[in-house]
């Protein structure tokens, strides 16, 4: 089976020579054609990237940014074009060892076999063979602890890796990645799954690689990652490249221009309050407690209001927002919707009280994937598409047609599976079934997670619309565009909620209080 | 840094990092103890055994309750290595009625049964582990090569090999084999029958190969995640080809040394042993879901059913109830997987 031992780089060299514009571009792609039956996801890109820099590449959904990658880390050929590394040709797409020795890529689905021990992740299949040709599963361990210290990742290499957490995992990967001899890693939206603190820990990592010498090809949908992190940004549109500038040479305004080829208005407008005092709050909780992850919790929804609930991903702002939708059952305290006090800890109780709800990961908790669209967009209506237990087809399709029309789902029609669409596409059939009973109050927790820019407009747009309608609306979320039209923010830390702020509110003033740092002090 | 001593003296000193779970300061992982979850088990079921009967813990035995088990152990043992990557074979069972079946029928002398009596006796041995090989080959071929669901196709394949070996017996059952076939089931090395010599070889291999060698790892790696398997290089398609084919020559060798301990091939060999081999699986902490579980934890939910059987039998329980209660028992020894293990069962 294996080879035998590989040896296992030493701790990286300092990167004196690496930025000298004289070297060849660490990876360079000239003129990719590639076409996937009559798609074509490529059309004559090109990317050049040096030496050092840490390089973004934006573009909204099916813009051929996935397709690159797979070309540059040799999962596909292209059809036309050439890639080089370093000014040498690209190795055959046989040679598994020779691509990772020159590019690694973390991408947003894990690469690790959770049953496995991060040691035995890091040397699957090049072990540490010690006599008569078996594992020396010590050799393995020891190596494991070896490569984890020399990249500073404090993971535990005896712990199963399933158990690691999203941000342990990506630096895991990253290790194994260096170990192979790649200086040059392709990040694909690693900030997806990560609370802010997860994600300024990764550019420290990420800085701190870069000034040894490692090369980093950043994806993102968030662009001011792309201002905070990167040194050069490239533009595709249209499965075609747009433009490579230095990020500092780039407005953010010309910078979305380019993603989205018209001229985008930088802030949306300010929104007019539509909370309706005369009715029932949409959602009333008092005094909620649940053991560990949140205490004494306590906040109205008004009929038309909009409120955020802020925090850091253990603050327990989505464990509350979960207990509101029934998937979680609180020990003490009451909650009221619109009225009607659920029972605890059930969703169908939550949902006949009037609640819709947008999951935190759709993945997982959205959507069937190999199911239609109109199955996914009715599962939780079902009484409304028929009598007597008995669905009827015409019935759904009609409600299913009405809401990709109404959400602007981009589908050739109903029947098409979910796991066809785009991630941005994904997240308006959710939306769509949290919207399909017409709740009084909608629940969303991290509505525009690996959602690109103009998905995430129209979805928050559509929240607003809602609220006018009178629903009240209750948004769990650390990503400030999220936050930014309520009209109320509550920030949770650690359990609690510590700070409410108004409309209005300063980007760094939340961040600082979902941080639980006081600016003032 | 923390300094930990061990129990047997050697003072070791652990690494700066975190807090480490299982015994020894991390010595051991607690998914290495999670192995030995059957083992107490099996030494309550021993001291009942003891008590409700003095015969239990004599040698005469427990050779007995080992060499009844040894046959379905190598199937356990075969079964174990195709879930650990995520198959099924169902038709583990057929192959073993089979695979022997065919042999007899080609070597049985004619005038005795359904025998044809073409070939002489010492091609018994090769021409079982042929079926058992050719089997494998068939299974591979449907579900790797031509990307067929497993389940069905080897319940397929159990239904058609069943078949085959009920249309050349005729319904019955082969007598008259050749020295070579009875030797693996009669033969007695060193005090043993060597069928337990066998099966014991089988499973410490099997125990090295999966816990110690690449090729055993890449089994692990391939049922976890099988992109993750390809992305670090693990040639999956012929690792499973390897797993599978093994798994039916397996199969083929248990219903030699079946047929040649009751000195027959009867054309229902093997019928439903499929059921207890799944189960003696789960209960020893393989993971129908893949990429979890140990060859020692598989051979200790066999031992435990055959000696609950054993126990049972020696209290005299009428065999007429012994199937209700071995199926209660499957369902008993799940329940107490379930709570020693600590994780839910997928």
């Amino acid at each position: 089976m294996s080879d035998g031992e590989r040896t296992v780089t030493p701790a990286p060299a300092p990167a004196d020579d690496g930025r000298a514009l004289a070297a060849p571009p660490v990876v360079e792609a000239t003129g990719i054609v590639k076409r996937f039956g009559p798609t074509v996801a490529l059309n004559g890109a090109r990317i050049t990237i040096r030496p050092g820099e840490t390089h973004a590449l934006v573009g909204r959904n099916g813009a051929g940014k996935s397709t690159l990658v797979s070309v540059l880390t040799g999962l596909h050929a292209p059809d036309e074009g050439t890639v080089t590394f370093g000014g040498g040709p690209a190795p055959r797409l046989s040679d598994r060892d020779a691509w990772r020795q020159r590019v690694a890529c973390v991408y947003q689905k894990s690469t690790i076999i959770p049953t496995l021990t991060v040691a035995e992740n890091l040397f699957l299949n090049r072990h540490h063979h010690g006599r008569g040709r078996l594992i020396s599963w010590t050799g393995v361990r020891r190596r494991a602890q070896e490569l984890l210290s020399t990249w500073s990742v404090e993971v535990d290499p005896q712990s199963p890796a399933g158990e690691l957490s999203v941000e342990q995992r990506q630096f895991v990967e990253i290790a194994r990645a260096l170990s192979f001899g790649a200086r040059f890693i392709i990040l694909d939206e690693p900030t997806a799954q990560l609370d802010a603190a997860a994600i300024n820990r990764l550019f420290d990592r990420i800085r701190d690689l870069q000034r040894q010498g490692v090369t980093f090809l950043f994806i993102s949908h968030h662009l001011q990652e792309v201002y905070e992190i990167c040194d050069m940004v490239t533009v595709f549109r249209d499965a075609a490249h747009i433009v490579t500038a230095p990020v500092a040479d780039l407005p953010r305004a010309e910078l979305v221009a380019a993603m989205t080829g018209e001229a985008a208005t930088d802030r949306r407008q300010e929104r007019v309050g539509s909370l309706d005092h005369s009715t029932a709050p949409a959602l009333a909780v008092h005094a909620l407690g649940s053991d560990d992850l949140y205490t004494d919790v306590t906040f109205q929804v008004g009929a038309g209001e909009i409120v955020g609930l802020a925090g850091a991903a253990a603050s327990g702002r989505t464990e509350v927002a979960e207990t509101v939708v029934g998937l979680r059952a609180a020990a003490t305290g009451d909650l009221e919707i619109a009225g009607h006090r659920p029972r605890p800890g059930s969703v169908p109780a939550a949902l006949a009280a009037g609640a819709g709800f947008v999951p935190q990961d759709r993945h997982h908790q959205g959507f069937v994937p190999d199911m239609s669209i109109a199955d996914n967009a009715t599962l939780s209506v079902p009484k409304r598409l028929g009598r007597n237990g008995f669905l009827s087809r015409d019935r759904r399709d009609q409600l299913a047609g009405r809401m990709i029309e109404n959400l602007a789902i981009k589908t050739p029609g109903p029947e098409l599976p979910v796991s066809a669409l785009s991630g941005g596409n994904q997240q308006k059939v959710v939306m769509a079934r949290a919207l399909a009973d017409d709740p009084r109050l909608l629940v969303l927790i991290n509505p525009t997670a690996g959602v690109d820019v103009r998905s995430k407009e129209f979805l928050l747009g559509k929240v607003e619309e809602t609220a006018a309608s009178g629903t009240g609306v209750l948004i769990a979320s650390d990503e400030l565009d999220d936050l930014r039209m309520c009209d109320r923010v509550l920030v949770m830390f650690q359990g609690r909620v510590t700070t409410e702020t108004a409309r209005g509110w300063h980007d760094h003033d939340l961040v600082a209080a979902m941080e639980g740092v006081d600016l003032d002090a | 840094m923390p300094e930990t001593v061990l129990a047997e003296g050697a003072a070791q000193t652990v690494e700066p990092m975190q807090k480490r779970t299982g015994l020894f300061g991390g010595r051991i992982p607690l998914a290495r103890l999670r192995d030995l979850a059957l083992v107490p088990a099996i030494v309550v079921i021993a001291i009942v055994g003891q008590i409700v009967n003095p015969v239990f813990l004599q040698a005469d035995n427990l050779i007995n309750v080992l060499q009844t088990m040894s046959e379905m152990a190598l199937l356990v043992l075969a079964q174990t290595m195709i879930l650990i990557v995520k198959k099924m074979d169902l038709s583990l069972e057929s192959t073993m009625g089979l695979a022997p079946g065919v042999a007899a029928w080609l070597v049985v002398p004619a005038g005795a049964g359904h025998g044809l009596g073409l070939l002489p006796g010492a091609w018994a041995i090769p021409i079982t582990l042929a079926v058992g090989a050719l089997v494998g080959v068939i299974n591979s071929l449907l579900i790797i090569r031509f990307g067929l669901n497993g389940f069905i196709v080897t319940l397929g394949m159990l239904i058609v090999l069943r078949g085959i070996l009920t249309g050349i017996s005729g319904g019955q059952t082969f007598f008259q084999l050749p020295q070579s076939m009875l030797y693996t089931g009669t033969a007695e090395w060193f005090g043993m029958p060597a069928s337990i010599w066998i099966c014991l070889a089988l499973f410490a291999v099997a125990i090295v190969v999966l816990g110690w060698t690449s090729f055993g790892r890449s089994l692990y790696a391939i049922g976890g995640n099988v992109d993750a398997a390809k992305a670090a290089g693990i040639r999956t398609d012929r690792v499973l080809w390897i797993v599978i084919v093994t798994g039916s020559v397996l199969a083929a060798l248990a219903g030699l040394m079946l047929s040649g301990r009751l000195a027959s091939v009867a054309s229902a060999q093997g019928n439903g042993y499929i059921f207890t081999v799944f189960a003696a699986a789960v209960i020893g902490g393989i993971s129908l879901n893949g990429g979890k579980g140990t060859m020692f934890g598989a051979f200790c939910g066999i031992l435990l059913l055959f000696m609950i059987q054993n126990v049972l039998t020696l209290a005299g329980v009428p065999a007429q109830w012994i199937g209700a209660l071995n199926g209660l028992i499957i369902l008993v020894a799940l329940a107490i997987s379930r709570i020693t293990g600590g994780k839910v069962q997928e």
